[in-house]
């Protein structure tokens, strides 16, 4: 008698449950087109963020500061952002966001290509946009970036730092490494960018710097797995590297615990992540996908949004490699006091302590490839 | 007097995968009011994800179908006694094979369907081959044959789908051809889901399974090694044979599960393939307590659960993670059964007395 009553109390609770839920679900709609009324005339826009999620310090971070920004400028009154954990979620939360009414819709990440482009042709009326791939569609935005533009410039820079032994943390070992995340052809990209920049110095100076390559794994995983990345990065270190450039999203941020642990450098990539370990990180190749994503939203907010690729480069500082002073993620760290006033010391002596020779030599190779006389190979170009 | 025994055995039986599930329930409504978001709009936005509208019902419906072979497979083993954590390996290698063959040309629908089918069951059966066979002439503990074959598997797909089936420059396989394709619903019904006939599949291996297990003097003697091998082998009954014969049939239906996945859902093998298709099902098949028809249900669940979360995620902005709170809960409870059992027995004698 015991065990059905037991039943009937468990089934009670199930209808309750139930029941409470779809009360719920009608405030809920009533509430969000209340909403919709009061905010007819703002721009509405969401993000569909990539498999790093929120908070990955680098990709789906810089695209979010993008939106913030455009938020506190009174671009947009607020965004959305979404989260899928798979790749297959990824066409619903599309959905999900032009079925509610975005005027934008944004996809982070190659990933999304399939599902943006059946998506936008689904909502010819939306406006969407995505980064790190081309989609062919009337009302698709592409933000695309020379990635190996930056990445050879960040090898250049690498090759002619390890040569100088003379300064803390640097071995006499001539050796370099590269920590990529998925092996996969848009990282390789990144890596023949770096590896050429070495080869470029071994030409040029006459040195014989070796790069050392290393992939985290073969999925998306493997750009979320930071156990991983460190143990890819001691590695390298104990075979003599003492600068490793990472192409591995939230992977890297074991590289920069080895290289606090081991004494070295690291490089950071896409979010200025020079602040994450002060001291350790000598600079980041910085893909300013908050810039474009901003642009993005600015050109639908004057009404002059154009669909079609749109390429940045290290001209007009969609890319860009610092190497004095603090970046701009550095600086917001300190404001908000993610990092102290000493640590942020340590990041300026540390700029400091880069010799001004290498500095004109990096920027004379900036300025060269931008004029188009160093022929940078691509990777994706090659191989299609 | 007979039914009403079935039907007590039956509520039985049920009882302890739904108190599991209400009290994961109340432990994550807890959990919601600790981290500042509403119970009940998370909730709605679940069910709503859930079951709310054809589109999600048939979502649902999708993301439960591999769950069902992974937990058949993981139930139809340990009613022999054995435990096969690699269903995870056994799919990933089953779908890869299902993208291969699928990509043949110049078959008719009618052969080419069962051929890839085939193809991808044995795949998985091969995958746990060693493993059985170790198991039952050397008494090779499965558990850890078969999770090392998960990490053989990981890297071996990558690699063959990498180096030798991708396009230079593309990172999944080629696209299998049509004549291989498991048919979406969304073929005859306007509706953005791609629910396909694997699930109907699904319904009719669980059915399968259960004759086999109780209908059949192969299955009988596959439970028998099960409850006791010894007394099994003195019964006469190969309990060896009895071993390897499960183990394969249970890498066979984790195997399914990937050609579902290939045939109809990608049609293309990628790396990251199955989001732990393998390890969900161990909690499916605990969850349905080993029986087909509990499998279906807890799959059901947890493809429910896995589909809410993402509308959790876009209507109330939760974060995702909390449905694997859920999970964990719900599995932390069916696990810890025997004290609910042991809890429940000692109230009703304590009634009695």
């Amino acid at each position: 008698m015991r065990k059905k009553s037991l039943l009937v109390v468990t089934v009670l609770l199930v209808m309750a449950l139930v029941a409470g839920c779809s009360g719920g679900q009608e405030a809920t709609n009533e509430q969000s087109s209340e909403q919709a009324q009061q905010q007819e005339e703002e721009l509405k826009v969401g993000i569909v963020l990539s498999s790093g999620g929120k908070g990955d310090k680098s990709f789906n971070d810089s695209a979010l500061r993008g939106l913030s920004r455009a938020e506190e400028e009174g671009l947009i009154s607020n965004y959305k952002y979404l989260e899928p954990k798979q790749v297959s979620v990824v066409e619903k939360n599309l959905r999900f966001l032009a079925e509610n009414g975005y005027d934008l819709v944004i996809g982070v990440g190659f990933m999304q290509k399939d599902a943006l482009t059946k998506v936008s042709k689904e909502f010819p009326d939306t406006n969407f946009a995505i980064v790190d791939e081309v989609v062919e569609n009337d009302n698709v935005a592409s933000i695309t970036f020379k990635e190996h533009h930056g990445s050879f410039l960040t090898g250049a820079f690498a090759a002619l730092m390890t040569n100088r032994d003379e300064i803390e943390g640097i071995n006499e070992q001539q050796v370099v490494g590269f920590l990529g995340g998925m092996d996969m052809p848009l990282i390789h990209k990144f890596e023949l960018g770096y590896t050429s920049g070495v080869e470029y110095i071994n030409k040029t100076e006459g040195t014989n710097v070796k790069a050392k390559v290393a992939y985290a794994g073969s999925s998306p995983d493997a750009f979320n797995d930071p156990a991983k990345g460190k143990e890819i990065a001691l590695a390298q270190y104990n075979a003599g590297a003492d600068i490793i450039y990472h192409a591995s999203g939230g992977t890297g941020g074991g590289l920069f615990n080895a290289a606090q642990k081991e004494n070295h450098f690291a490089i950071g990539v896409d979010s200025d992540q020079d602040y994450i370990a002060p001291g350790f990180i000598l600079t980041t190749m910085q893909k300013r996908v908050d810039n474009a994503v901003y642009d993005v939203v600015q050109s639908l907010k004057n009404d002059n949004f154009t669909a079609g690729v749109k390429e940045y480069g290290l001209e007009k500082e969609g890319i860009k490699v610092s190497l004095s002073g603090l970046a701009p993620m550095t600086k917001a760290a300190l404001e908000s006091g993610d990092i102290t006033e000493e640590q942020a010391d340590k990041i300026r002596e540390m700029k400091e302590m880069i010799p001004s020779e290498i500095k004109d030599k990096i920027k004379k190779i900036r300025d060269k490839i931008i004029a188009g006389e160093i022929d940078v190979p691509n990777y994706l170009e090659q191989n299609n | 007097m007979f039914e009403n025994i079935e039907w007590k055995k039956i509520m039985k039986e049920l009882s302890i995968p739904l108190l599991a599930i209400v009290s994961s329930f109340i432990i994550g409504t807890i959990v919601l009011l600790a981290t500042g978001y509403p119970p009940v709009e998370t909730y709605s936005a679940l069910l709503k994800g859930a079951f709310g509208g054809l589109n999600n019902i048939s979502d649902t419906l999708l993301a439960s179908t591999p769950l069902i072979f992974t937990g058949l497979a993981v139930a139809f083993a340990f009613r022999c006694g054995l435990f096969n954590i690699g269903a995870e390996g056994q799919i990933i290698v089953a779908g890869l094979a299902a993208a291969w063959v699928g990509t043949w040309t110049g078959l008719p629908l009618v052969i080419h369907i069962p051929l890839t089918l085939i193809a991808a069951a044995l795949a998985g059966a091969l995958w746990i081959f060693i493993p059985a066979f170790l198991k039952a002439k050397l008494g090779v503990h499965e558990v850890i044959t078969t999770i090392m074959f998960n990490y053989i598997a990981f890297s071996f797909t990558a690699y063959f789908n990498l180096k030798v089936l991708a396009k230079p420059g593309q990172i999944q396989t080629p696209d299998i051809k049509s004549s291989a394709y498991l048919w979406r619903l969304s073929n005859w019904i306007e509706m953005h889901s791609y629910l396909n006939l694997g699930f109907i599949l699904a319904l009719l291996v669980a059915g399968f399974i259960y004759y086999l297990l109780w209908k059949t003097t192969i299955g009988y003697e596959i439970r028998a090694v099960g409850s006791n091998a010894d007394a099994a082998e003195y019964g006469g009954i190969d309990s060896t044979k009895m071993i390897l014969v499960a183990m394969l049939i249970s890498g066979a239906l984790a195997g399914l599960g990937g050609a579902e996945r290939t045939m109809g859902l990608y049609h293309n093998f990628r790396n990251g393939f199955s989001p732990g298709y393998g390890f969900t099902g161990i909690a499916v098949a605990l969850l349905g307590r080993n029986h087909p028809v509990g499998v279906v249900l807890a799959a059901i669940l947890f493809g429910a659960l896995t589909n809410g979360r993402n509308y959790m995620n876009m209507l109330a902005g939760v974060p995702v993670d909390l449905v694997n709170i859920l999970q964990a809960i719900i599995i932390l409870f069916v696990a810890s059964d025997l004290l609910f059992r042991r809890m429940l027995n000692y109230k009703s004698e304590g009634g009695q007395n």
